[in-house]
């Protein structure tokens, strides 16, 4: 069927989307590694001078990188924890015969489609504010001392926001593999006997660890670019402590016009966004297969 | 007695339901009832649900003080610009993958996934200075070149998974009877491949729409879309609630109406197939 003229016909058809996603992934990359051996300041006009690795140097031994790492690794980390636990509990849930079960999904759905930006601050002015907020009337209510939260807690204030946020799409992956689940296996160990922990530690659970993986590397890819949350509530404080490697290298870049050391930064980030694409790709790759 | 247990089971999990999804949703009912109260009434300690005087106020200062509607178009051009340039792009890659299947089909579709994997501070500053020297800054034909690039790599998933389940005996069949290469697109393929298209298309809609990295660093008063508008209320703004509502939910209202009719697509769109 594939004839000769088909092929090139279908290379042709290739063509566009190759090139255009080459230029957009080679183009610039090379561009931030060639910047990030330079000393290039754009509040500085001068030599541009080649300076080897100092750039990668100072960035890794800046504390704020130490700091905005570990910051990085607790926002993905907590996010993923809430939204992975909860979302199993709703799936499970949502799977049950219920009443209304249409306007339940429509409503859990609902904040993944919230920009960013909106969530961030509705949550922050509405909710979080210590004097006018929700949280703040509700201790008033309780008459306890109300949360400071972005002062307090910054950080966990933020991976409660994203939390809210991504919860859904973990919740509509994980529903839709339980809805996969074959129902005689259910039924067979009724049959014998099994309580509701052990089919969910030994059927359900085994059953979603696929779906499981898919949404801790797919989130975890999105989760490691964070930034309108951050730069409309906190912009990365107090000090550092609401302040992620993507974050850092927006303030160093162009706030800082540090070119050199925001590309270095940038060369950082794509090396942990490898490590994790390395795992999501065989993931998928395994699919393409079946 | 069987059928009563399973009534009552049904009616405790409808409960845990309706209330756990009550408490996801009110963060955005909390904001669409705040729109339509008075700035007073939105910061009393004693909020009240429904009983306040409902006001569209909020609305009509919203729209007389900002040029709202030139964010909300700047958004309708990108997010629907870059859709439509990205399925131009994208529908002759994924029917080409998906009809003419060779060694390297699926190491270039992990390649073009491994793209959208790229950190978008690792070419932030050669964006940000490309734009700058070609005059792209601030301008919606430089932020629908961004947006159709970083979404490609899903339309084209997105697409090749969709376009992989039309039978190839279909084209096989109209071949047999005298179809040329045109009537096979415009007769046999694109009707059976329509469904597939539009839900790329409205997903992509959906995630330019939201996306929020290079919207609010590559634009500022001219070209800005309604994520960076509503940025703009971070503060001191932003301590006027009814305004803060109003302004969000004209900002999110269209695009939860899509993202209701997108509910499966998205989870084959961002899951890259991975779950279906």
């Amino acid at each position: 069927m594939a004839t000769t003229q088909s092929r090139t016909l279908a290379k042709m058809m290739l063509l566009p989307s190759v090139t255009l996603l080459l230029a957009w992934m080679i183009v610039p990359l090379c561009m931030t590694l060639y910047f990030s051996f330079l000393d290039y300041n754009l509040l500085m006009p001068g030599e541009n001078e080649f300076i080897g690795f100092l750039n990668y140097e100072f960035f890794l031994t800046d504390p704020a990188f130490i700091e905005s790492f570990f910051n990085t690794l607790l926002l993905v980390g907590g996010v993923l924890f809430i939204t992975i636990g909860g979302g199993i509990g709703l799936a499970i849930l949502l799977d049950q015969a219920i009443w209304g079960r249409n306007y339940v999904r429509i409503m859990v759905l609902a904040p993944f489609f919230v920009m960013p930006t909106v969530s961030a601050l509705v949550w922050k002015n509405m909710f979080m504010n210590p004097v006018n907020g929700l949280f703040a009337h509700f201790a008033e209510f309780l008459g306890v001392a109300p949360i400071d939260f972005f002062a307090e807690l910054p950080l966990l204030s933020i991976i409660i926001i994203v939390s809210w946020q991504w919860l859904p799409f973990a919740t509509l992956i994980l529903l839709t593999a339980i809805q996969s689940l074959d129902r005689e296996q259910l039924e067979a160990a009724d049959l014998d006997g099994a309580g509701p922990f052990s089919k969910f530690t030994y059927i359900v659970l085994p059953h979603l660890s696929r779906a499981v993986t898919a949404v801790i590397l797919i989130e975890t890819i999105f989760l490691l670019s964070i930034f309108a949350e951050i730069l409309v509530t906190t912009s990365g404080g107090p000090g550092y402590s609401s302040t992620n490697i993507t974050y850092l290298i927006y303030t160093q870049s162009l706030l800082q016009f540090d070119v050199g050391g925001g590309s270095a930064g940038g060369i950082v980030a794509v090396i942990i966004a490898n490590i994790v694409a390395i795992f999501l790709m065989r993931l998928i790759g395994k699919n393409l297969e079946g | 007695m069987a059928i009563n247990h399973s009534n009552k089971s049904k009616l405790v999990y409808t409960l845990l339901a309706w209330g756990i999804s009550g408490m996801l949703f009110f963060p955005i009912l909390w904001t669409i009832l705040t729109s339509f109260k008075t700035e007073v009434e939105a910061i009393a300690s004693s909020p009240s649900l429904f009983m306040f005087s409902w006001t569209l106020e909020n609305y009509s200062d919203v729209l007389a003080r900002s040029p709202y509607f030139n964010h909300f178009w700047n958004s309708v051009v990108v997010s629907f610009g870059s859709s439509l340039l990205g399925l131009l792009i994208a529908v002759p890659a994924a029917w080409s993958m998906a009809f003419v299947q060779t060694k390297r089909t699926k190491n270039l579709l992990m390649w073009m996934l491994s793209t959208k994997m790229l950190p978008p501070v690792g070419v932030l500053i050669p964006i940000y200075l490309m734009f700058r020297d070609f005059g792209l800054l601030d301008t919606k034909l430089g932020l629908v070149i961004v947006m159709t690039l970083i979404n490609l790599p899903i339309m084209v998933w997105m697409l090749y998974t969709y376009f992989r389940e039309i039978p190839h005996e279909i084209l096989e069949a109209a071949r047999m009877d005298g179809a040329g290469i045109k009537e096979e697109i415009f007769h046999v393929l694109l009707p059976i491949a329509l469904p597939g298209i539009a839900s790329t298309l409205l997903l992509n809609v959906i995630l330019a729409w939201n996306e929020a990295f290079w919207t609010l660093i590559l634009t500022a008063a001219n070209a800005a879309p309604l994520t960076a508008f509503i940025a703009s209320y971070s503060s001191p703004e932003g301590l006027f609630y009814a305004k803060l509502s109003a302004a969000s939910v004209m900002a999110i209202v269209p695009i939860l109406i899509l993202g209701w009719f997108s509910q499966k697509q998205l989870v084959r769109g961002l899951s890259f197939g991975a779950v279906k």
